[in-house]
């Protein structure tokens, strides 16, 4: 429970020393390894920008996406889940909900800033993005809307977070329901990028907006079970009942954002094979039978939901470490997903129904070496500022009013 | 006549029907065939001799409005429209840099000829996807010629337009640092006084024709205007409105 008094600051700093202090020789080898893996990422993202992309990654004239924007993709959907879930508890006031805010919010920062820190290395020219946004925007463009309202969600959610270590109720709640608003705007508008390209019919359509929103509160859920255990084993402090209930109705709440992207995945396929549709058919049916079905069965299936489903059962929301296991295999499965996803809507050449020579055939692509290094590096950020808040705010507790 | 009469008529067969019919159904077949075959665009432009002239500047609303008809069994894949292409834009010899390129379709079970050849390049869409997608406006829709621009400084390398083209008409040049396309030669040829592209002046066999839709004497506008040869658009069904037509002979 933490301490009612007005803190001072120097009373803040010899706090966080002394639990920095008090850490294990394993926390410091975890902080220097995820350290390590953000500087390698950084360097070799500096590298690729300077001496050109296409020495160092291998999406090319039909792919022009890969790994880092799937990366990306799946960093704030994360993001955006754990601002969506936890809201329901500090924003909406469903008190069942509240333990889990803070680690949420501040993992949600964490993993949206890992995420600018990936695609900062895809987008070629980031600089010019940052005037250009700003003195030249396209109204029409959905990528846009996404770029400016992330950062509108990203200072929401940063003040949000201050506001909450403040224990300023009402502002927090502003705050938290402003970057719930700019950050559902955000990520719909993510889909939307992939969803109103016309000429490719696998991602056309309004499902993807909609799509990306519920796959960001399941992945939130994954997220946040992930983290909270995690955050007890690291700071080796044992639940407290409203914690657990927390990760309980998270828990619940996970099963069925499962069910509901397991049926939206079912009428995806079924919309996509029935009638077999130009542009969709083929990728669908090498997503089912053909030579991505593995990607897709094994991780995208199995590991990212119908194993995490059975497994959340069987843990009836209690046992942790069965909850542990089923978060971490979540978060794979839905690591992979958002590559399939990204991925299978460009394997279809838009010259594909002209039945020429060069686009016949489905394509292929497969991350090089610094792409999975700097996609690594992203993960890296998010666990290296996870580590570092443990200590920092210590466990993220929650005052009781 | 009701559907009992109908069934009741004597079969006469199709010998004893007299050759104008026969040209007048073949030209309906055709009309129809470049009907559905080109889409939106075509369907406009078929009905070209009804329309009055209010109707005509709403379908070709810049001026020039630049085109370019592909005679596409004429190309026997020589490259020289690559080469002149590579020369005249300076586009770099790297994998998947080419402003415009040649497919090959092969048909084996087809009778006479087996294989064509289709040029492609930026179709200068009316509804371009491209401009639409653009976060920063680095490429635009040219309010006089219609032609699809770049505006280089502005590009940030999202490559979002590479993804909503339907065509396959842009890749990321390393040199520029931005996004190059097919811009009908604006900046190396037209916007100089040249009057076509440097892919349709090195064609030896005729196959790019390249013209202006708004002018009715063009031969682009006749091509695309007539009813009696089919002419139609690549992906007609992305609703992109290209500014490329195809035919044959």
């Amino acid at each position: 429970m933490a301490n009612h008094s007005a803190p001072t600051l120097n009373g803040l700093v010899s706090g966080v020393v002394d639990r920095l202090k008090s850490a294990g020789i394993g926390y410091y080898l975890l902080l220097l390894i995820t350290l390590s893996l953000v500087l390698a990422a950084a360097g070799l993202g500096l590298l690729a920008m300077i001496r050109g992309h296409e020495h160092y990654y291998n999406v090319y004239r039909e792919i022009p996406w890969g790994v880092l924007i799937s990366t990306y993709v799946f960093f704030v959907v994360t993001s955006t889940g754990l601002c969506l879930v936890s809201s329901i508890g500090h924003v909406f006031g469903v008190q069942d909900f509240m333990p889990i805010a803070k680690r949420s919010v501040f993992l949600s920062i964490a993993t949206i800033l890992s995420g600018f820190f990936v695609i900062a290395f895809e987008i070629k020219i980031p600089w010019r993005m940052a005037i250009y946004n700003v003195i030249s925007p396209n109204l029409t463009s959905n990528i846009w809307w996404m770029g400016t309202l992330y950062g509108v969600y990203l200072a929401f959610m940063f003040a949000e977070y201050i506001f909450l270590l403040m224990n300023k109720h009402t502002p927090a709640v502003v705050c938290g329901f402003s970057g719930s608003v700019a950050g559902i705007a955000a990520h719909s508008n993510l889909g939307a990028v992939f969803g109103l390209l016309m000429g490719r019919a696998y991602w056309q359509g309004p499902y993807m907006p909609i799509y990306f929103i519920a796959s960001a509160m399941m992945t939130g859920c994954a997220v946040i079970i992930m983290f909270h255990i995690l955050g007890y084993k690291l700071n080796g402090e044992k639940m407290g009942p409203d914690m657990e209930r927390a990760l309980e109705v998270t828990t619940k709440v996970g099963i069925l954002l499962i069910c509901v992207i397991l049926f939206f995945t079912t009428w995806k396929l079924v919309a996509g094979s029935a009638g077999q549709p130009n542009g969709a058919y083929p990728v669908v049916m090498s997503e089912v039978a053909g030579h991505h079905a593995f990607n897709f069965w094994f991780f995208e299936v199995l590991i990212g939901m119908v194993g995490p489903l059975v497994l959340f059962i069987l843990s009836r929301g209690r046992n942790l470490n069965i909850m542990l296991l089923a978060s971490i295999s979540m978060i794979i499965g839905i690591f992979v997903m958002r590559f399939n996803l990204v991925f299978l809507g460009q394997s279809i050449p838009v010259y594909y129904d002209l039945g020429v020579n060069e686009y016949n055939h489905l394509l292929s692509y497969s991350p090089s070496i610094y792409e999975m290094i700097i996609a690594a590096g992203g993960f890296g950020m998010t666990a290296f500022f996870f580590l570092l808040g443990e200590k920092v705010f210590d466990g993220h507790k929650v005052e009781h009013h | 006549m009701n559907k009992l009469d109908l069934n009741n008529l004597k079969n006469e067969g199709v010998e004893n029907v007299p050759m104008q019919e026969r040209r007048d159904f073949l030209k309906m077949g055709l009309a129809i065939t470049g009907i559905f075959a080109g889409g939106t665009i075509l369907s406009a432009v078929s009905t070209f001799n009804t329309a009055n002239a209010a109707d005509f500047a709403k379908k070709y609303p810049y001026s020039p409005h630049y085109s370019m008809v592909m005679h596409q069994d004429r190309c026997i894949d020589c490259e020289r429209c690559m080469a002149a292409c590579v020369a005249t834009n300076h586009v770099p010899n790297v994998p998947g840099a080419y402003r415009t390129t040649i497919l090959e379709k092969d048909t084996p079970d087809a009778v006479g000829g087996k294989r064509e050849f289709i040029p492609v390049l930026c179709n200068q869409c009316n509804l371009p996807q491209c401009t639409r997608v653009c976060p920063t406006k680095a490429t635009y829709k040219d309010q006089t010629t219609g032609i699809v621009l770049m505006n280089i400084k502005k590009c940030i390398g999202c490559l979002t337009c590479q993804e909503g083209c339907p065509y396959n008409a842009r890749y990321f040049n390393e040199e520029k640092k931005a996004v190059d396309k097919c811009n009908f030669c604006w900046d190396t040829r037209l916007s100089k006084g040249e009057k076509d592209t440097a892919c349709a002046h090195a064609c030896p066999a005729g196959v790019r024709i390249f013209g202006d839709l708004s002018k009715q004497d063009d031969p682009v506008f006749k091509t695309v205007h007539q009813i009696e040869k089919a002419v139609w658009v690549l992906r007609p069904e992305a609703g992109t409105r290209p500014n490329v037509f195809y035919t044959k002979g």
